[in-house]
């Protein structure tokens, strides 16, 4: 078993702790046990089962640290496993950004885990597979997916009485249903911490209608069209601007919530408080959210609460580190575990309905960076992207790439819908204006 | 970034790149001197294979894998991280009733291990109810017990560590004096020690090392930021990589210079400074139609994306159809023997074998010897990559020893050998490519890459990009970006450099797979001439 309970989590901590000798130690323990099955061409590929446990160990003397891991749990190896961080410590340079771990925490409790899902068997995966197989059969349609099941641990102590632990379980299932002669691909995923919410067959559904009404997609010149996101076509670029959110970074100079000063002038160095998007995005972290919990610390233990990043369109909150709070005098905030976007109640088919012409897109695929200062990405559009025209679906188009920055997203909204879980995140369907569609794919 | 990040970045937090070595002292600096006896890893394999075959297993292999991580991070005139990591384990993977099982465990006791084995078949025998087509292996003899390592010649893991954080921190001084306003610099270094075993009567022992030296500069200016990254690689070599020796440089003249099997990182830093500061005023792409000269520490990342990639041969076949997606090269194609993937002067060849490259190897992770295969020969499609489950399809009866797992964790699967474009018979230089141009841009360094899920359509970018006019680099430009057709691009090929100019580059975390896994990979290029592709101009105003 590599799922230890808290109090044999704690034990086990405390001996490592008992084996330093550095002025600090802090050690995570992460564990994890689950199974995954993998099926394509309408049959199981591979599948298996895994679990591993890590001990992470930083050391410190003074303003010098060093980091080492270890898989295994005897004396000899916790104790081999502290010297060598120690030694690492020792050989390390001083850090003037060193910064000291924290005192003993409260935290917030979150729902993350459920029986239902760590006891997941081979025979659960296996049935689940062929209830998304045989109705992609019945349509003469050919399958592929993947469903994952992981239960976790993660606990950390330090030597100034910090403890923490968080139990989890999650599963992912996703498939991509195709025509047997390449011409139309649909496409789903869900995700939940409780495995009971998972319906394999019904999900597929969608896939294969999307499947079947993708064929024969029509060309469309690329320009700015209206669009509508669904969850899954939007998660990565906000995911992105959201990982953006850097107070550090701001600050410096080289991102793009920066406000470059000129010599010698005086004034934020960053756009806290400025209003960039439509005053409809409002964008938070909670660890209590009951659709998308996440755990209730970050990796150094400080707890996490709710936190709004946008407020209204504005810049509320920009994550930083403990050393960065310190030297500008701002409170510390770690970054969210997940995140939620607000929306409103209309569901994807009544944006569809109050849509005069535009482009359903079920899903954005190979999103890079493409310049940090606009936040501008390209990627393109994957597996059922359909023109609109006087509120219906009329036909399948051919996929785009876009190059396009949630910046400009985010301030061209037209509706928002009822968010939906994507990937442990919360995210409305979308109807954007003008978003810039560079190039057409041949890709199906 | 802090530690934590960057060891689940590196998949270490998931148990993926590393491993330990119960019992035995390891320093901090010397992680390799007592690897794991050969003839207890062996008697741990049998103890697998053998619980395996009792539970009704018709095939098996197993990989007792130990894997260690050494990562220095430095930022400006600090050293953020150093960490140390180690990971041991066994993955065991079996065929019953016709069917795959894996189960792996970081327990490595001969209790643990039969159970793992035993779960492994469990998971076979699940997943046979819905199997319609059972897995056919093409043969491969066992070769008895054989050892392999990466021909290092120093051991990066024995240098000193103040040793490395100097260098480092001096390659960052470098940078900060000559125009960079942030460096981050990192050095990773990975030994993967590594047993494999099968039912097939192989006992194969591989220690493999590979490094990578990457550092991400960025000059703030009044009109905003620019960034420029190394164009050093990483590689499968020691840290005689990090020499800089005066005969690997290549340069460029107006341009940059380029790295063969050694690299300079100082001097590529005191460069991106420079560089940088020219980036900050230089002038915008006045997008249209240009011809290119791509540098190969650019053209690598588009091989790997529109050659490597689509001729896999799972992606073909739709195995890969829920994550990465298939391919345009369709099977018909290649049976057609007249599917012009490039111009008559394009060749590509798949390899596990090639000196100094990342995926250089003795044995594959099922027991395959490693070997040089074609896969576009004189502008023609002629083959793919395919391992021992795979090569039946195509009518071929041995397969091409490309099968890898990121760790013993994870299940082994068909992964990208290198794969690599074959420089011109004449041995002309990459200035030579350059004076025959009139209106075209010279990219070196790898930027932005994305590509669709057929690998049809594709959008590049790159670190430095050079305005060339009759013949000559003329200037530094800036917000670049190629959009084209993988078939069209690779058509367009019209002229490259000799073997003199031939290098390595590489991509330590190629992604794949569910659960996706990571897997390093060279592609090796002269730099090469593309006619009249489309650019496009990134700059945006929001």
């Amino acid at each position: 078993m590599t799922i230890l309970t808290e109090q044999h989590a704690k034990t086990l901590l405390k001996k490592v702790l008992s084996f330093s000798t550095a002025d600090e130690c802090e050690c995570n323990l992460d564990g994890q046990e689950g199974g995954n099955i993998r099926y394509a061409r309408n049959t199981v590929s591979t599948a298996g089962e895994q679990s591993d446990l890590t001990l992470i160990v930083q050391s410190s003397f003074g303003k010098r640290m060093g980091v080492a891991t270890i898989n295994e749990f005897d004396d000899a190896s916790l104790k081999k496993v502290v010297r060598r961080s120690e030694e690492l410590a020792k050989l390390a340079p001083e850090n003037p950004e060193f910064m000291p771990v924290f005192g003993k925490q409260k935290y917030t409790s979150a729902k993350t885990y459920y029986d239902s899902t760590a006891n997941v068997t081979p025979d659960y995966r296996a049935n689940a597979a062929e209830d998304s197989i045989k109705p992609s059969k019945a349509n003469k349609l050919v399958s592929s997916g993947f469903l994952q099941d992981i239960s976790r641990f993660t606990a950390i102590i330090n030597s100034k009485g910090l403890f923490a632990y968080n139990k989890s379980t999650n599963v992912d299932f996703s498939v991509t249903i195709r025509t047997e002669d390449g011409k139309g691909s649909g496409w789903v995923t869900r995700d939940y911490n409780d495995i009971k919410l998972l319906n394999t067959k019904t999900a597929s559904q969608v896939a294969i209608e999307k499947s079947l009404g993708s064929v024969d997609a029509k060309e469309m010149e690329p320009g700015k069209y209206t669009v509508i996101l669904e969850p899954a076509a939007s998660v990565g670029l906000l995911g992105n601007m959201i990982r953006s959110f850097s107070q550090r970074s701001a600050d410096e100079g080289r991102s793009f919530l920066s406000i470059k000063l000129k010599d010698g002038e005086k004034g934020p160095t960053n756009k806290l408080g400025q209003k960039m998007f439509d005053e409809r995005v409002n964008i938070y972290s909670d660890p209590q959210h009951p659709e998308a919990p996440s755990a209730p610390f970050a990796g150094n233990g400080f707890p996490r609460n709710k936190v709004n990043w946008v407020k209204n369109g504005v810049i509320a909150t920009m994550p930083n580190s403990p050393y960065w709070a310190k030297h500008t005098d701002a409170t510390y905030v770690p970054r969210g575990g997940s995140f939620i976007m607000a929306g409103g109640d209309e569901s994807l088919a009544d944006m569809i309905k109050n849509t005069r012409r535009g482009v359903l897109v079920t899903r954005l695929w190979y999103i890079r960076s493409l310049d940090p200062q606009t936040l501008l990405y390209t990627g393109l559009t994957r597996d059922g992207t359909f023109y609109i025209e006087n509120g219906k679906i009329k036909h399948p188009i051919k996929n785009f790439r876009f190059n396009e920055s949630p910046i400009v997203m985010l301030n061209n909204i037209e509706a928002l819908g009822k968010p939906e879980r994507i990937n442990g995140n919360m995210v409305p369907p979308m109807k954007i204006r003008d978003f810039t569609f560079s190039s057409l794919s041949d890709a199906v | 970034m802090d530690r934590r990040d960057f060891i689940k970045l590196t998949g270490v937090g998931a148990g993926g790149l590393i491993l330990p070595l119960s019992g035995i002292a390891v320093s901090a600096e010397q992680m390799l001197d007592k690897p794991m006896d050969v003839a207890y890893k062996k008697k741990l394999a049998d103890i697998a294979l053998n619980a395996a075959k009792a539970k009704g297993a018709t095939y098996a292999d197993v990989r007792i894998g130990r894997y260690l991580n050494q990562f220095i991070t430095t930022q400006e005139t600090r050293v953020d991280n150093i960490v140390n990591t180690e990971s041991a384990g066994i993955g065991i993977r079996v065929i019953a009733n016709g069917t795959w099982g894996f189960a792996s465990s970081s327990n490595m006791t001969p209790d643990s291990i039969a159970k793992t084995a035993e779960k492994a078949v469990a998971v076979a025998m699940a997943n046979s109810k819905f199997q319609t087509v059972p897995v056919q292996l093409a043969p491969v003899k066992g070769v008895g017990d054989v050892s392999w390592n990466t021909p290092i010649k120093k051991n990066g893991m024995e240098i000193p560590i103040k040793d490395k954080v100097d260098l480092l921190l001096s390659v960052n001084d470098a940078a900060m004096a000559n125009g960079a306003s942030y460096i981050t610099s990192i050095l990773f270094l990975v030994n993967e020690q590594k047993y494999f075993a099968s039912t097939d009567g192989s006992y194969i022992d591989q220690d493999v090392h590979r490094l990578w030296a990457p550092f991400f500069a960025t000059a703030v200016g009044e009109s905003g930021f620019k960034q420029r990254t190394g164009l050093g690689n990483p590689v499968g070599m020691g840290f005689e990589y990090l020499d800089g020796k005066e005969e690997d440089k290549i340069r460029i003249s107006g341009a940059n210079v380029g790295y063969k099997n050694s690299y300079d990182m100082v001097e590529d830093a005191t460069a991106a400074g420079k560089q940088l500061q020219i980036k900050l005023k230089a002038k915008s792409v006045e997008p249209g139609k240009y011809d290119l000269v791509l540098d190969p520490a650019h053209l690598m990342l588009t091989i790997h994306e529109s050659v490597g990639h689509p001729l896999e041969l799972d992606r073909v076949l739709g195995y890969e159809a829920n994550y990465a997606g298939t391919s345009f090269a369709t099977l018909d194609k290649w049976k057609s023997g007249k599917f012009k993937y490039g111009s008559d002067i394009v060749n590509l060849v798949a390899d596990k074998t090639q000196p100094y490259s990342l995926g250089n190897v003795g044995y594959d992770d099922e027991g395959v010897k490693t070997k040089e295969w074609d896969l576009v020969k004189d502008g023609t499609l002629v083959n793919y990559q395919a391992i021992r489950d795979q090569v039946h399809m195509i009518d071929q009866k041995e397969s091409h020893g490309c099968c890898y797992s990121q760790s013993w964790r994870d299940v082994q699967f068909q992964r990208m050998p290198n794969v690599s474009l074959k420089p011109n018979k004449k041995d002309i230089s990459a200035e030579d490519v350059i004076k025959d141009v009139e209106n075209g841009i010279y990219i070196a360094g790898r930027g932005s890459f994305s590509i669709d899920q057929q690998r049809y359509n594709f959008q590049f970018g790159g670190q430095l990009f050079y305005e060339i006019k009759n013949g000559k680099i003329t200037e530094q430009i800036e917000d670049v970006a190629y959009q084209s057709n993988t078939q069209e691009f690779w058509n367009s090929c019209t002229q490259m450099a000799g073997k003199s100019d031939y290098r390595l580059g590489g991509s330590f975390f190629d992604g794949k797979g569910q659960p996706s896994q990571v897997s390093a990979v060279s592609h090796g290029c002269p730099t090469t001439r593309f006619d009249n592709i489309n650019v496009i101009n990134t700059a945006r105003k929001v």
